[in-house]
């Protein structure tokens, strides 16, 4: 049995939620390829063949795999999907986009946000903003997954030179187009990765004030978040959002200032080990999973916190 | 240009759902039924299209029993010019439902068929992706906003990095995220009049679609519990915790 892992990746990099899909694979007790598609994305194979775990790399390039379109990338994985018993993808933007895709262009039921591998036909994942936990098995013969990545630990990376099988396989569709992109350009660690978090919310009041979070984000390795509240509200752009329909975290530390603590928000951060909350509201639901509860103005807690850390 | 609107019935967002006592399922007694917020976006961009006269018509579809005739009439209200229910008292998987999809498409040949990127209770994320797929149409998910430009659609995706815009050749299938609009509040003659709008019943088994279920669920459990916290005093206190009790800063 052999599972294919979809790497995710820049074309310069592997993500980590790569190597955190080669941990949920490893799991299924199989053998462990792994696809890169891109553009120029050389570097990236290399890197892949050096995860732990993993016995084979196959690598695709070309221009048609540049922006991860999914109707290309959709054909293409269909394409090399006879050998594999199952097909792992990391539940980000982009495999949520294409994987389903696969999915159905193979008559497979697809099995998302994976949170747990039981077993290699049944697997745990949260369902109702994570309110409740399903334990599912799949009757299908090939399994097509997408992996909730702060479920795993990443496998690690350096100890491994498995083999790169180059194969060419132009999929162009015709019928999308990438046009442009606007990704926000950070020094700070990727929010889905990061040891600490410090989110705001509509408490914020607006996005100057975030440089309130920056300062401690600073000090501490942080990234920053937010609640959807302050998305909507223009504070910070959408990529910051932690939640049932954003990102999913789960560090070491999570802040939540001037965050109530709404269900959606909870379902993105609730498995975070440790949890603050920093709230002018006694009664905000956020303290009933806080580790650390302060009730407090956030104006003048955070400029002192800033100063003690 | 026709627009086909599929649409979810599903708990309503505020309640905080459990499993039953005997794991054997999802507790949904009693509980207040809505039409998903996702669903809810993309009918009211499909009644901006309209209102901008790029649309024509407006169909709503569900796939689900008798009673989300109720979701189908608050998307007639919101400005839907027709509904369509197709009746099955089988739990759909998104497979099945995509490939019920896929004939009512074949019958209405929509232009443009937005939907919403996930429903609240599964949390799935996958309707509107197979539904391209078995069509052969491009998809363009996670949609915040949207352009028709002759025969193509121009979309902006809110995706990890930030946001990327795509265009996509229509017939095409688009998935709305939260942010592409705030939808109206239907208005009482609204909902009056949606009482008059047509409201086509099939049955499923008359579309001959396989919706045999491929994965079963075995139990649905409670969520890891966590232990209750503490509130501290002062960031003097808070500061002293997280260093030398969590250990998570030094
Ligand atoms: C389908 C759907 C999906 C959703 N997905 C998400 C999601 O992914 N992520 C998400 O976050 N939300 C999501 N939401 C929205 C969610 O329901 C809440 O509306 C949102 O999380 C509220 O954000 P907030 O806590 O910042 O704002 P509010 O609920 O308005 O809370 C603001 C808090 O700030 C506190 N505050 C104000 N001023 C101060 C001060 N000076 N000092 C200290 N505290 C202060 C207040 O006491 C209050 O508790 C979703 C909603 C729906 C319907």
């Amino acid at each position: 049995m052999t599972a294919l892992v979809i790497a995710e990746h820049d074309n310069n990099e592997l993500k980590v939620s790569t190597q955190n899909t080669v941990s949920a694979a490893s799991k299924l007790d199989s053998d462990i390829h792994v696809l890169v598609a891109g553009a120029e994305c050389n570097a990236v194979a290399e890197e892949a063949a050096t995860c732990e775990g993993v016995t084979k790399v196959l690598y695709v390039d070309s221009k048609e795999y540049e922006n991860f379109l999914a109707e290309n990338i959709a054909t293409l994985i269909k394409n090399v999907s006879d050998d594999y018993s199952a097909i792992l993808a990391p539940a980000t933007t982009n495999g949520k986009n294409y994987m389903p895709r696969v999915a159905a262009l193979l008559d497979v039921a697809q099995i998302s946000d994976i949170s747990s591998v039981e077993s290699e036909d049944t697997f745990q994942r949260p369902i109702y903003a994570g309110n409740c936990i399903a334990t599912v098995q799949s009757s299908d013969a090939k399994k097509v997954i997408t992996v909730r990545t702060t479920a795993f630990d990443a496998a690690p990376k350096g100890s491994n030179s498995a083999e790169i099988l180059k194969l060419e396989e132009v999929n162009d569709a015709g019928i999308s187009e990438f046009i442009k992109e606007e990704l926000a350009k950070s020094d700070r660690p990727e929010l889905t990765a990061a040891e600490v978090v410090i989110s705001g919310g509509r408490g914020m009041q607006n996005g100057d004030n975030f440089s309130l979070l920056e300062g401690i984000a600073d000090k501490l390795g942080a990234a920053i978040g937010a609640s959807r509240a302050a998305v909507d509200s223009g504070f910070v752009p959408n990529d910051y959002q932690v939640g049932q329909t954003g990102k999913i975290v789960a560090p070491n530390l999570y802040i939540a200032v001037g965050i109530s603590g709404a269900i959606q928000h909870l379902a993105g951060m609730k498995d975070s080990k440790v949890i603050v909350a920093i709230n002018k509201d006694e009664d905000a639901p956020i303290f009933q999973v806080a580790d650390y509860g302060l009730v407090a103005d956030l104006f003048t807690a955070l400029p002192e916190m800033e100063s003690k850390i | 240009m026709k627009v086909l609107v599929p649409i979810k019935r599903v708990v309503d967002y505020n309640v905080k759902v459990r499993p039953k006592a005997d794991e054997s399922g999802v507790d949904l007694n009693n509980v207040k039924m809505a039409i998903n917020p996702f669903c809810e976006i993309a009918v009211e961009e499909a009644v901006r299209l309209k209102e901008a006269g790029s649309a024509t018509e407006i169909i709503a579809v569900t796939v689900g029993a008798e009673n989300a005739q109720e979701q189908l009439r608050t998307a007639l209200a919101l400005g839907a010019d027709k509904a369509i229910l197709v009746e099955t008292d089988l739990e759909v998987e998104p497979l099945g439902i995509s490939k019920v999809l896929k004939a009512i498409v074949e019958k209405e040949s929509p232009n443009l068929i937005i939907m919403g990127k996930q429903a609240i209770d599964g949390d799935n994320n996958q309707t509107g992706q197979m539904l391209a797929a078995l069509m052969n149409y491009p998809q363009a998910t996670f949609a915040s906003e949207l352009k028709i430009e002759g025969e193509k659609a121009v979309v902006t995706r809110e995706v990890d990095g930030g946001l990327q815009t795509i265009s996509i050749n229509l017939p095409a299938v688009v998935t709305s995220d939260l942010r592409l609009n705030e939808p109206r509040y239907a208005s009482l003659p609204n909902i009056m009049k949606a009482k008059q709008k047509p409201l086509e019943v099939i049955k499923s088994d008359d579309l001959g679609v396989d919706l045999n279920p491929r994965i079963s669920t075995l139990k649905v459990s409670p969520p890891p519990e966590r232990e209750a916290g503490i509130i501290v005093e002062s960031v003097d206190q808070l500061v002293e915790k997280l260093k030398n009790e969590a250990k998570v800063i030094s």
